[in-house]
């Protein structure tokens, strides 16, 4: 049944889709591509499909599941039930519960979250293809959507994984190195190189360990670089931005002050992220504590 | 936000603002684990158990095993399941009911680190190729939380594997033979306060401290599984740093306890 190759790494250095080891999947993005959701973004990584909405900031039902103090990030992961070979029930699962749950605690420290405290943000994020690196796949959707939904960020989140084949660490595993690999670390990391997801399971010395997370920081980058370039071509001039941004008819007064964020973030990261850090000194005192580790 | 509800704002506060000045609650070093205890074989209408504590904390492990269908992409393994109950006898914030995301996110921690580190031989799970194989069912009851339950739940789910009995006679297949282990992993977390990182944390420092990295370790030093939870966030040198500790300590752990069954 098994149709494990017997080398995953060629003489060449070249592995069975042709990519180099510290090479990534193509990977093409489409933001704003859902009109009623607040922000969202398609997303081809390899042979992946995903697909992330965003609604909200909005009311938190269940009330209790409201924080007192800063808005909860809900993130759910779904996949489509024809999404791989054999199809999979639809509904929740135990992997997509478990990686729903970790994958929004990737967004809990770059989403500015005492911005609208006791609501909600919803990210929805849809995997209509699947082909090794779901999560990572998704996790960078769901940042564009976020940023795309006008949500205030101290910055993007850029996801990828690292493994092993053949004994040797490779970046962003295909299918058959995930199937069959030694080891597969997906690793979500901010702008500044904080690790906001890590997961790993298989077999890593502590040597490789050490090696992986360099490579894996090499990878976030690359796809950072995609996901600002596909920020700058839908926001980067402003003048487009005015004309193609606001596609519902929605009441003036806090429409405008989302949209004067959604400049501020995406023209100018540094000095959003500047003037994050001041907001969070001048306007948070007895928070503090909690949200610093 | 774990027991952000039970305990005060002026407890969490003390809690913080103490282990910033690198102390604990209970007087603990960082790298200290609280005393541990462990026994084996506890359950006898259950195929293996055992029974940990880490200081206060109570976990429960227990092991049962049926005879099952093979999934049809590895028709000559075992099965292994993993699950877990936070139940409300254990801590005023765990709530009756199926298990919700928390405890699904602890039962796959336990799992990987079994699965993963190969720990049971599952081709000798097998009974009839493609049509009989066993199926391990690990389940942990978490009888007291003071903390630190997923340390606890992992290593009794391993020690209880390895005093396990395949019940073949009970089911007509055979002899009975014991669980066939040929791998140790223990799972150790750590949670983060500022750049340190904390071993075996106590109830009231979960609460205050949210971001925590749970790194499951075999004898050979290496890594078997890890996995961040909670809303921060961690450099790569402390994941580094963290693999390190657990590699250290789950070497201790293993020889006191786990090589003593």
């Amino acid at each position: 049944m098994s149709d494990k190759p017997e080398r995953f790494i060629d003489d060449e250095g070249l592995r069975l889709d042709g990519r180099r080891v510290d090479e990534i999947r193509p990977m093409k993005v489409e933001m704003g591509v859902l009109s009623r959701a607040d922000g969202s973004c398609y997303l081809e990584w390899g042979n992946n499909k995903v697909l992330a909405a965003v609604y909200g900031p909005r009311e938190l039902h269940p009330r209790r599941m409201q924080k007192p103090n800063e808005v909860l990030v809900r993130y759910k992961y779904n996949m489509a039930s024809f999404s791989v070979e054999d199809r999979i029930r639809p509904g929740p699962s135990r992997r997509s519960t478990e990686i729903s749950k970790v994958s929004g605690e990737a967004f809990e420290p770059v989403v500015m979250t005492q911005y609208y405290p006791g609501a909600v943000i919803d990210v929805f994020a849809e995997v209509l293809q699947a082909d090794a690196g779901t999560r990572t796949a998704a996790i960078n959707a769901a940042t564009l959507a976020l940023a795309d939904a006008g949500i205030p960020m101290k910055g993007l989140v850029s996801a990828c994984a690292v493994g092993k084949v053949d004994g040797q660490l490779v970046l962003d595993l295909n299918k058959p190195e995930d199937n069959y690999g030694q080891a597969d670390l997906p690793v979500a990391m901010t702008q500044d190189g904080e690790i906001t997801l890590l997961q790993m399971d298989g077999h890593l010395t502590p040597e490789e360990l050490e090696e992986g997370l360099e490579m894996v920081k090499k990878g976030c980058q690359q796809i950072l670089e995609i996901q600002r370039e596909a920020l700058v071509s839908r926001y980067g001039n402003e003048d487009e931005e005015a004309e193609e941004e606001s596609p519902e008819e929605v009441p003036e007064s806090e429409e405008e002050e989302e949209e004067e964020e959604r400049d501020d973030s995406f023209d100018n990261e540094e000095s959003e992220a500047e003037n994050a850090d001041e907001n969070d000194v001048t306007e948070e005192d007895e928070g503090e504590e909690d949200e610093r580790q | 936000m774990s027991g952000s509800e039970v305990i005060s704002r002026l407890k969490r506060d003390y809690i913080y603002n103490l282990m910033l000045k690198g102390e604990r609650e209970d007087g603990r070093q960082f790298d200290e684990l609280r005393d541990i205890a462990l026994e084996t074989s506890i359950i006898d209408k259950a195929e293996g158990s055992a029974m940990v504590q880490y200081g206060d904390t109570q976990v429960m492990v227990g092991v049962k095993m049926q005879v099952g269908t093979p999934f049809p992409d590895s028709p000559a393994e075992g099965v292994i399941i993993t699950s877990m109950e936070l139940n409300p006898i254990a801590s005023p914030d765990f709530e009756a009911g199926p298990p919700r995301e928390k405890a699904i996110e602890m039962a796959r921690i336990v799992d990987r680190g079994i699965r993963e580190s190969g720990a049971i031989d599952i081709n000798k799970l097998c009974i009839t190729g493609g049509e009989e194989v066993w199926m391990v069912f690990i389940d942990v009851h978490v009888l007291n939380n003071s903390g630190n339950i997923l340390d606890a739940a992992s290593l009794g789910a391993i020690a209880a594997l390895m005093t396990t009995t395949v019940p073949s006679e009970r089911e007509g297949k055979g002899e009975d033979y014991s669980m066939p282990v040929r791998e140790m992993p223990v799972g150790i977390s750590l949670i983060k306060i500022g750049d340190e990182m904390v071993l075996d944390p106590t109830y009231g420092e979960e609460s205050v401290c949210e971001t925590r990295i749970a790194i499951s370790s075999n004898q050979d030093g290496s890594i078997c599984s890890m996995q961040k939870s909670g809303s921060g966030s961690l450099t790569p040198a402390q994941v580094v740093k963290a693999s390190k500790i657990a590699k250290e300590k789950g070497e201790i752990i293993r020889e006191k306890y786990l090589l003593e069954i």
